[in-house]
């Protein structure tokens, strides 16, 4: 029974780290754009929803709905402020504009807000702690399924955006061809950016998960962008439901790991990140050197 | 009256020079072919009219505004499509979406998919297949039709008939043809140079980033054009070549 329930709350963390991941494999697909800042957004949503919560005294859900727009607009702007101008400089470029930007995130938060750890569980209302007991060791919390539909809307909607609306349909061409697709009418520099903000405010819904599953602090954003890393990675880069898939992957494999032993968790993920990697690449690279 | 007019065109690839001084006009409802040998600069001239690349000096006017600086998707909205070679599909789009995603609200007129689709037949049976599994012939038709769904006033065709076979060129040219009598201007680069000479009103030769020779197609004798596309200096008159 206690497998039942680690399988069951594997799948509730794998949720969490696929709406964290959402936002790097939309950047990674639309713009092949590695965000190494992608946690710290993450972490900077959390702290923006935790400001209007103090200063209000609203739910963290309320907080976030206002927090929202704000992080939608910042994407927009980071791209065509930042991004755009190193995307035209290669490949590597992006990478390191976004590990500076890594960096700033940090140390602003740290900054303005001291190194202290906060919370939004307790903004959350008493949902955050409710939890059905199916049995004597298998419960499931309102948080986790919360979590979990989340996801499935969040992916699902976007399935739906790409499929069957034309914003979706120049996204997609976009990330496949971008100079045809400014030959066919499409602006790419804005479609760039909308998937930006897009891929911040996913971010930010990651940052609000994490401050009430958990407590976060100015340099929580590398763990998370490590988690949301491998995600993505385990389910196959740029892929949509992939990343999905990954996400819940690499939670069971946490959950199941800790069942072993409770160290293991976490060291369980990444060993089934280091697998695929070598499964996906590591294989290709024997034949090759076979061939040779 | 003129719809597009090139003046002094350069444009260049780092240190290389593809297009050196060229100036050319293009009266509405007009149809022009540019030949010329590989690197005479037909393709780097074509994108620069549709503003895939930016020119180095010169100018490039579209009825009668200056484009030069204009981005590519604002060109589009003014009536200037490009099928650029290679056809560059959006390969996991169906060819319905490429057909649709291209379509530009604010320039309404006698296309759309269902247009599309009624002028080349043989997309008919295929506008939920992803582009990527397409033929060649059907990929063409679909990279042309996507062109037309803006509603250009200036249709800018780049080898429309590479790596197709003749009988799927004759089948591509034909519907072009029915495209092309509904009053569209046409700059198109050809290779084959019988076909050019028979579409065309107009023709014009490049030769290493140079017009070397133009003239209307039926007044252009076939060995002086074919002197100017290898760039001999003297065209053969009468005889065989040694």
């Amino acid at each position: 029974m206690s497998l039942v329930n680690a399988i069951v709350q594997g799948i509730f963390l794998g949720a969490f780290y696929a709406v964290l991941a959402c936002g790097l494999s939309i950047m990674f697909g639309v713009m092949r754009i590695i965000n190494l800042a992608h946690g710290d957004v993450a972490v900077l949503g959390a702290y923006l929803t935790f400001v209007v919560v103090e200063r209000t005294g609203a739910s963290a859900f309320v907080a976030f709905a206002v927090a929202l727009p704000v992080m939608l607009l910042l994407g927009y702007v980071l791209q065509l402020t930042v991004l755009e101008r190193s995307l035209k400089s290669g490949i590597l470029t992006p990478l390191l504009a976004t590990f500076g930007l890594s960096i700033v995130i940090q140390n602003l938060l740290l900054v303005a807000f001291s190194p202290d750890v906060r919370s939004l569980g307790g903004s959350a209302g008493a949902f955050t702690t409710a939890s059905w007991h199916v049995t004597g060791e298998l419960s499931i919390s309102a948080l986790g399924v919360l979590v979990l539909v989340v996801a499935v809307v969040v992916f699902g909607a976007l399935q739906l955006f790409l499929s069957y609306t034309r914003p979706g349909w120049a996204m997609r061409a976009t990330a496949e061809d971008p100079d045809a697709a400014e030959l066919v009418g499409i602006d790419s520099r804005s479609v760039y950016a909308r998937a930006t903000a897009l891929a911040v405010a996913i971010a930010a819904l990651g940052g609000l998960f994490l401050g009430i599953r958990s407590v976060f602090d100015p340099v929580s954003g590398p763990t998370q962008l490590i988690f949301a890393f491998e995600a993505v990675v385990i389910g196959g880069m740029g892929s949509l439901w992939g990343t999905l898939l990954g996400g819940i992957a690499l939670g069971l494999a946490q959950t199941l790991g800790a069942q072993l032993h409770p160290q293991f968790s976490v060291l369980a993920g990444h060993l089934l990140f280091l697998a695929v990697l070598v499964a996906r690449f590591g294989g290709a690279r024997l034949t090759l050197r076979l061939a040779r | 009256m003129s719809l597009l007019e090139v003046a002094e065109l350069d444009c260049r690839y780092g240190l290389l020079q593809a297009v050196r001084g060229v100036s050319f006009e293009v009266a509405q409802g007009e149809i022009l072919a540019l030949i010329g040998a590989n690197g005479a600069g037909k393709t780097t001239l074509l994108r620069s009219i549709a503003g895939a690349h930016r020119p180095h000096t010169g100018k490039v006017s579209f009825d009668g505004a200056d484009v030069t600086r204009l981005p590519a998707h604002r060109r589009v909205s003014l009536g200037i499509a490009l099928v650029p070679e290679g056809r560059r599909l959006f390969p996991t789009l169906t060819v319905e979406e490429n057909l649709r995603v291209a379509a530009v609200s604010h320039r309404r007129g006698r296309w759309n998919v269902q247009a599309v689709l009624d002028a080349f037949p043989l997309l008919q049976a295929r506008r939920k297949v992803p582009a990527a599994n397409l033929s060649g012939g059907e990929q063409q038709a679909v990279a042309i039709g996507r062109a037309l769904m803006s509603n250009p006033r200036l249709l800018l065709l780049d080898e429309v008939s590479l790596g197709l076979a003749p009988v799927v060129v004759d089948a591509v040219y034909r519907s072009l043809i029915e495209v092309i009598q509904e009053g569209v201007t046409v700059l198109l680069v050809e290779q084959d140079l019988t076909r050019a000479l028979r579409v065309a009103g107009r023709v014009i030769c490049m030769l290493e980033g140079r017009v070397v020779l133009q003239g209307e197609a039926k007044a252009l004798d076939r060995d002086r054009v074919v002197a100017a596309y290898f760039g001999l200096r003297r065209p053969a008159v009468g005889g065989a070549p040694a």
